[in-house]
């Protein structure tokens, strides 16, 4: 009997069928509704014979276009499902006065915030400026891949299983109830016993792997692979920002995996390091996560940042005013991110000597972010203005996040912050932010880059839906968040008393609702683009729908899996607008063949049994946990026995592909 | 050459300057020793904040046993000697490898791995002999941040090791070639970079932990 | 879409040379002259401690100082670390990382410092180091 019992518990440690939450209406609704579409996914796929494709095409790609797309479509999927969670929230927040409590109990009302934040910066930015960086770099540079394609695909599936792992906490167990950035002795193994905080670690211990390969990778790239007469002077400034993004990943996230693990182990070893007693201290935890935290929010506003000023330069038929300092801002920002973190915890106790430190530094760091927005003010000043959806966003932009900035150097001032900390004035700050900079430059971003894409452009009458609906419901959701902070109401609350601010929450639903439209004008959007792709209105012919002034823009749309048929020599900024202004005519002959890497299965692989890994610890579950990591071993080590990764278009299959492309050419003129 | 060109008027108004806009043929240069630098230098922050940790806990021994109680410097030595010749045996393995004597190579490579799993040794020795005295990871701050910062840089060395017995089959059955040059180059890195952050471990933890 | 041709195999056995840098050069005489220094800066600092040759304080900062020393043989003799090495790019990587490092590591320690002394009184040396009770806030 004993043995039997010690059997179940190695084989399946503490998960059990209580892990189930049939106790729960929503989940279990949301479960059926994932069994009901997912079946449905899987019964298309099947009737269209299109898992080979997907398999071969898609998933063992190391093509960074696929890549990027790839991501693209993760990061959305993703924002589904963290809206999902803003739109409970607010939901909650307006209903949830005095008698009435709601509908979401205080335990799932916290891991719906939780859930919220962790998705939006893991799941939904992150993943989403990656594919921007990752579709768009190489291209910029005229180099037909990144560095390390293998890693690429790597890294892919390493953020998607990480992103797996959060959703299966949904439907098996629960998820974190900390906040977003897990705080310990909340989320230590006394006030946290659950496998929610697990799930929370693991899945971003997944993803940050993905993530910092991804940092290398990008990096190594722009420094290495960069076509001949591109000097670091000569480059796009939204290569600028993506290399100075991936510096930023590489030297940060190390922390966020070496904390995280600090926090692993006190869970699962009893260690001390965020413990009340035996000497353990958690304001360690507050200080080493935040040394991450805030460097990470500016990986993800300096890609917006970079989308920025290529939009503004090409539809403002304009040289970008000021290259030299945006790029000298851009490096100033990435550094001086590293000399801010306190801010996050001024009233944490560390005294007026260092919270003055942080807070100067905090007010000296918005300062070469005002000085990009100036330099857009004066890209903009007497150029041709198109008012396509890319400028319409950054136009957007400059309004909101302007003003969430300075709500930030309001809170920059240690003895305000002691007010607002925590408060819904931070709330709102902070989406202001990262709605108003990274969200509305990944929009811009989108609208932007994906004719190049998928060959058509996105349809401008719901993409004009969307962007009034986000504008304006942005403001009618979060500007009632200013007010109630310097009201005193603090964050994360479930349930008030106080029937007098129930107003401004229901207001705040409202703009909630506004953005859901905003989300669905979005759908609607890329239906009837899909749709119609094939009209006039938005068909990309010649692969340069806005007079881009950047070298993606001389490829067809798409383009050619071998990006440039022949590698392309730079001679100045702006390197595209330079060649149509010098009267350059595309090569028609005499191509060579190619030199390209192979598809692999190993990055999918390998992730998949990172997976089980993970979902092992989790669940305790280490007989489990043991067969998979000596798995995933072996499947690296066989992976590193493969040489022959690489392959070559013929020359014959390069010309038949750019014949293709002239004829089209001549057609359309 | 195809068609590429296009004509660009030169500034003295005379003959116009032709500028070639594309190349034939374009070999983008190797990125693997950068990129594996760079990813070193993000296992140096991995280390700065296990360092970091062990600054701030390092003196909380929570009514339990210190640095200067546990710590036995002498055989803190003989692991730093381990692992300074390995650093020096890796070395030899590369000057082999640099002369094209896979032989020679290989048998510098099995030295540096077996001195490898001494170092490794050694410290499990301790570890268990810490554990054994009651002065486990679970004990204080102290002890949780020495056994994590010296067990991660173990379990990099462990690590090392794992690589250099597949490297070495590969080198077996494919020689001394560029990819296999360019795999020993970047676990010749890795094998220093352990080598830098055992310095920072011995003068950090063990020496300044028996001072008071 | 992507068509994989395998008549046209090349095998990275064979070697590219896509532009390759001239690589490293390993001699003996790097290795040995690194080995020696970084002996002799080990067994310095072990000597120190283990006799009690000074004071703990100047013990510490001589130590330090060893250790830094010692970082640089290992750069320049093991790692072949030098101002043109990838273009000058490992220099410059191993810069940013040596400052971010510094800052993270004194910035925790300094806060840090001040958290425990503020925010946990009775731990210790909160009244010696700040030299105020531990009802101050520095």
């Amino acid at each position: 009997m004993q043995d039997s019992f010690d059997l179940t518990k190695l084989i399946f440690g503490r998960l059990s069928w209580d892990a189930i939450p049939f106790h729960e209406p929503i989940l279990i609704a949301t479960f059926a509704g994932v069994l009901v579409g997912g079946a449905a996914l899987v019964a298309l796929i099947s009737y269209f014979r299109l898992w080979g494709t997907l398999w071969r095409d898609w998933f063992t790609s190391i093509d960074h276009k696929k890549i990027g797309i790839m991501y693209m479509v993760l990061g959305l999927v993703m924002l589904l499902r963290g809206f999902a969670d803003a739109l409970m929230m607010r939901a909650q927040q307006a209903l949830s006065f005095g008698e009435n409590a709601g509908f979401l109990p205080p335990h799932h009302y916290d891991q719906v915030f939780t859930a919220h934040g962790v998705i939006m910066i893991f799941f939904v930015a992150m993943p989403l400026i990656t594919g921007l960086m990752n579709y768009v770099v190489p291209l910029q540079i005229g180099a037909r891949d990144v560095a390390f394609p293998f890693l690429n695909n790597f890294s892919f599936w390493m953020t998607t299983m990480g992103a797996v792992l959060v959703m299966a906490s949904l439907f098996v167990g629960e998820f974190a109830r900390t906040g977003w950035l897990a705080y310990p002795p909340l989320s230590g193994i006394l006030a946290s016993p659950g496998v929610g905080v697990d799930y929370y670690i693991w899945s971003l211990q997944i993803a940050g792997v993905g993530t910092l390969l991804s940092g290398v990778n990008l990096i190594v790239t722009i420094v290495k692979m960069r076509a001949p007469g591109m000097d670091m002077m000569k480059m796009p400034v939204f290569t600028w920002t993506s290399l100075c993004t991936n510096i930023l990943i590489v030297v940060t996230f190390p922390i966020l995996t070496a904390t995280l693990a600090m926090l692993g182990m006190d869970r699962l070893f009893d260690t001390a390091f965020f413990t009340n007693d035996r000497g353990g201290n958690a304001m360690l935890y507050v200080n080493l996560i935040w040394i991450w935290g805030h460097p990470e929010v500016y990986i993800l506003i300096l890609p917006a940042f970079g989308i920025f000023s290529e939009v503004v330069s090409t539809f403002s038929g304009k040289r970008l005013f000021g290259y030299t300092s945006m790029v000298y801002a851009t490096c100033v920002i990435m550094v001086l991110s590293y000399l801010v973190w306190l801010h996050h915890f001024f009233t944490m106790g560390s005294g007026a000597s260092v919270n003055s430190f942080f807070g100067i530094t905090t007010m000296i760091i918005s300062i070469p972010t005002g000085a990009k927005i100036f330099n857009w003010l004066f890209t903009m000043y007497r150029g041709r203005i198109r008012f396509e959806l890319p400028m319409m966003w950054t136009v957007s932009f400059m309004l909101t996040f302007t003003i969430g900035g300075m709500t930030g150097v309001m809170l920059a001032v240690p003895a305000a912050d002691f007010v607002l900390h925590n408060s819904l004035f931070l709330i709102a700050h902070f989406h202001n932010v990262i709605i108003g900079g990274v969200v509305f430059g990944l929009f811009a971003g989108i609208n932007y880059w994906f004719p190049k894409a998928f060959g058509y452009k996105l349809d401008k009458f719901w993409g004009t839906i969307s962007f009034w609906l986000w504008s304006i419901g942005f403001w009618v959701a979060f500007g009632p968040g200013y007010v109630l902070g310097f009201m005193g109401v603090t964050r994360r609350m479930s349930h008030f008393e106080d029937p007098e601010m129930q107003w401004l929450f229901q207001i705040s639903f409202v703009g909630t609702l506004m953005i859901a439209g905003g989300i669905g004008a979005l759908l609607m959007q890329l239906y009837v683009s899909f749709r119609d792709r094939n009209t006039a209105r938005l068909r990309d012919v010649t692969g340069d729908p806005w007079d881009g002034r950047t070298l993606e823009w001389s490829t067809s749309s798409p383009p050619p899996d071998y990006n440039f048929a022949f590698t392309p020599v730079v001679y100045d900024n702006d390197t595209f607008a330079d060649m149509k202004k010098a009267g350059w005519k595309r090569p028609l002959k005499d191509y060579v063949s190619i030199h390209m890497p192979q598809n692999t299965w190993a990055g999918f692989v390998i992730s998949a049994i990172a997976m089980v890994v993970g979902f092992g610890i989790i669940w305790h579950m280490w007989l489990l946990t043991g067969l998979a990591f000596a798995a995933m071993m072996v499947a690296i080590v066989i992976h590193t026995f493969n040489y022959k990764r690489d392959y070559y278009i013929s020359a014959e299959e390069v010309t038949r592909t750019e014949n293709e492309r002239t004829k089209l050419l001549e057609a359309h003129v | 050459m195809s068609n590429t060109n296009a004509t660009f008027p030169s500034a003295s108004g005379g003959a116009a300057a032709v500028r070639e806009y594309h190349v034939r043929e374009h070999h983008p240069e190797q990125g693997t020793l950068l990129g594996f630098w760079i990813y070193l230098m993000s296992d140096c922050l991995l280390f700065a904040s296990l360092f970091a940790a062990y600054a701030v806990l390092g003196r909380n021994y929570a009514g339990g046993p210190s640095g200067a109680e546990l710590f036995d410097l002498p055989l803190v030595a003989i692991n730093t000697g381990f692992l300074l010749v390995s650093s020096i045996t890796f070395g030899f393995a590369m000057i082999s490898a640099q002369a094209k004597k896979l032989g020679k190579a290989q048998l510098w490579l099995g030295i540096t791995g077996i001195l490898g799993a001494c170092f490794l040794a050694l410290e499990m020795y301790e570890f268990f002999h810490l554990i054994h005295e009651g002065a486990g990871p679970a004990r204080s701050g102290f002890l949780t941040a020495f056994f994590s910062l010296v067990g991660t840089h173990g379990l990099h060395v462990l690590f090392g090791i794992v690589w250099l017995v597949v490297l070495m089959f590969q080198l077996a059955k494919h020689g001394l070639s560029a990819e296999n040059m360019r795999r020993l180059s970047c676990l010749s890195l890795f094998w220093h970079f352990l080598d830098v952050v055992w310095i920072f471990v011995f003068t950090f933890v063990y020496l300044m932990g028996v001072l008071p | 879409m992507s068509d994989h041709h395998p008549n046209h195999h090349h095998d990275a056995l064979h070697g590219h040379t896509h532009g390759d840098e001239p690589g490293v050069h390993y001699s003996l005489k790097d290795y040995t002259i690194g080995f020696v220094l970084a002996v002799i800066l080990t067994v310095i600092p072990f000597w120190l401690v283990m006799g009690n040759v000074l004071d703990p304080s100047t013990t510490k900062f001589v130590i330090l100082g060893f250790a830094g020393v010692q970082l640089i043989v290992h750069m320049i003799y093991f790692l072949h670390m030098n101002s043109k090495s990838e273009g000058g790019w490992n220099m410059m990587a191993l810069l940013l990382t040596i400052v971010l490092l510094v800052i993270v590591l004194s910035g925790s320690i300094w806060v840090m410092h001040h958290m425990n002394a503020n925010m946990m009184p009775g731990m210790g040396d909160a009244a010696a180091v700040t030299g105020h009770g531990n009802h101050d806030m520095q």
